[in-house]
């Protein structure tokens, strides 16, 4: 299992990399914490709007800050021609491809606590259903960073990556968007049973985007 | 779509050399007369609808042309596919030109949905799943048009193009399904256009709307890719042409 070990390395070293320079720490998690400031500004804080929302706007925050470390990862990549050192690295691509899903997801899910601390907080929900809250979290982050991780390297070294990446990435993490809100909402409004067939789609998804990216980094990383 | 060579001129690659030829001449004629013919049925022959009124016509456009704009995606992800698989640039330019023709019914058919939407519903836009999905297919395609025409080399383009391709029809698949359920979960789907209810004279113009679309829909696949296939030859070209005189003048001091 050649792949998988690199996928370590893979993870490592980009895990290692973020906790060095500490982008997640200081641009993204503060990031994220503002788009739930916002969402408050937005809706009005007082008529209990924002408790009814919070899947909704959970998911949103998740996916726009999720959206800029996954950015991230492919630039940290572009920069003195790491791309063409990666690939004469001799590491199998599936196993770049996993490590580097890997290495978002990880990030994800610390920015997804981050953010449920958050609500808990700031828009005062009750948290209920703790079993299909942390399904849903474990499915959905494996949904966002394998598609993720597939679309950033579809993006990765274009001048345009990075308005490329949201049109491509976002219209495709929709059913995402809808599984793990609707999941989410499930869950808190006490009636779980209908927040599992989502889980069930989204790693369907999560399933369809590991093949097509263990498959399709092999073509992707060869090009000129 | 098979009959890809313009003409009776074959290049060594066997590609198109001009974007006409006497065939895809005579499927256009075809094409006219269909529509037509569908004109003539749709608009003055079939009568109005007991519920839906006059604005059932927009039917015979819309529900022909939100199914090519599938057969659309079925031939992006195939033309992807095979692309990958066999570097064959022919399936690229297939993928390519689907994918623009999708892209071109599937805005008609959200356009044509509203105009229907306004007076049968009152309003332009409900969530319903098929719209949704409609909507979410267009976002995709703009997703894949938008890499497949980067300003990069053909290479990168296609093959990067090739992957979003790939995932086409699994995501449109996926996308149906989630909003399905989501508006499912709420409410019951607004629309229902099932075959049962058409008959007689509605049901031969919904026919020919099929017939006359799917002619047009071929006919502009098939213009598409020549059009692509020279674009690309042009370029290669270009670029050969441009090698050729840096040697000379490396020659020449």
């Amino acid at each position: 299992m050649i792949m998988l070990s690199d996928a370590w390395l893979i993870a490592r070293k980009d895990l290692k990399l973020e906790l060095r320079s500490r982008v997640a720490l200081n641009q993204v998690i503060p990031f994220a914490i503002l788009v739930l400031v916002l969402f408050a500004f937005a809706l009005d804080p007082d008529r209990g709007l924002l408790e009814k929302a919070t899947p909704g706007l959970y998911w949103v925050a998740v996916l726009f800050s999720g959206l800029l470390a996954m950015q991230r990862s492919f630039s940290v990549e572009a920069a003195d021609g790491v791309t063409d050192a990666l690939r004469l690295s001799g590491l199998a691509p599936a196993g770049i491809y996993l490590g580097k899903t890997l290495s978002v997801a990880v990030q994800l899910l610390v920015l997804e606590v981050l953010l449920g601390v958050g609500v808990a907080v700031l828009y005062g929900t009750s948290i209920t259903g703790w079993l299909l809250l942390i399904a849903t979290i474990v499915v959905a982050t494996a949904a966002i960073s394998t598609a993720g991780t597939l679309f950033g390297v579809v993006a990765a070294g274009l001048r345009v990556r990075e308005t490329l990446l949201p049109l491509l990435l976002l219209p495709v993490l929709a059913p995402v968007l809808i599984g793990s809100t609707r999941a989410f909402e499930a869950a808190l409004s006490g009636t779980p049973s209908e927040g599992w067939p989502w889980v069930g789609l989204m790693s369907v998804f999560a399933a369809v985007y590991v093949v097509a990216g263990i498959f399709g980094f092999g073509p992707l990383m060869e090009e000129s | 779509m098979t009959t890809e060579t313009a003409g009776s001129v074959e290049t060594s690659d066997s590609g198109p050399t001009s974007t006409g030829s006497r065939t895809t001449m005579i499927l256009g004629i075809v094409t006219l007369i269909a529509l037509g013919v569908l004109v003539l049925f749709g608009l003055i022959l079939s009568p109005a609808d007991e519920n839906q009124g006059e604005a059932v016509r927009i039917m015979y456009v819309h529900v022909p042309s939100a199914t090519l704009s599938y057969v659309g995606c079925f031939l992006t992800t195939i033309g992807s596919v095979v692309y990958l698989w066999r570097k064959s640039q022919w399936w690229e330019l297939v993928a390519y030109a689907g994918a623009e023709v999708a892209a071109l019914f599937t805005a008609f058919t959200l356009v044509t949905g509203m105009l229907w939407g306004r007076p049968t519903w009152g309003v332009f836009w409900v969530w319903d799943a098929r719209l949704t999905s409609e909507a979410m297919l267009m976002l995709l395609l703009l997703g894949y048009l938008a890499v497949r025409r980067l300003a990069a080399d053909y290479e990168v383009r296609a093959k990067r193009a090739a992957i979003v391709g790939l995932l086409l029809v699994p995501n449109v698949f996926i996308v149906r399904q989630s909003v399905q359920w989501w508006r499912t979960l709420h409410q019951t789907p607004t629309l229902s256009l099932s075959g049962a209810e058409i008959q007689g004279l509605m049901l031969f113009s919904l026919f020919t709307g099929f017939i006359a679309f799917t002619l047009a829909f071929i006919w502009m696949v098939i213009h598409r890719f020549r059009v692509a296939w020279l674009e690309e030859q042009v370029d290669a070209e270009g670029l050969d042409a441009a090698i050729a005189e840096r040697r000379a003048e490396g020659v020449i001091s």
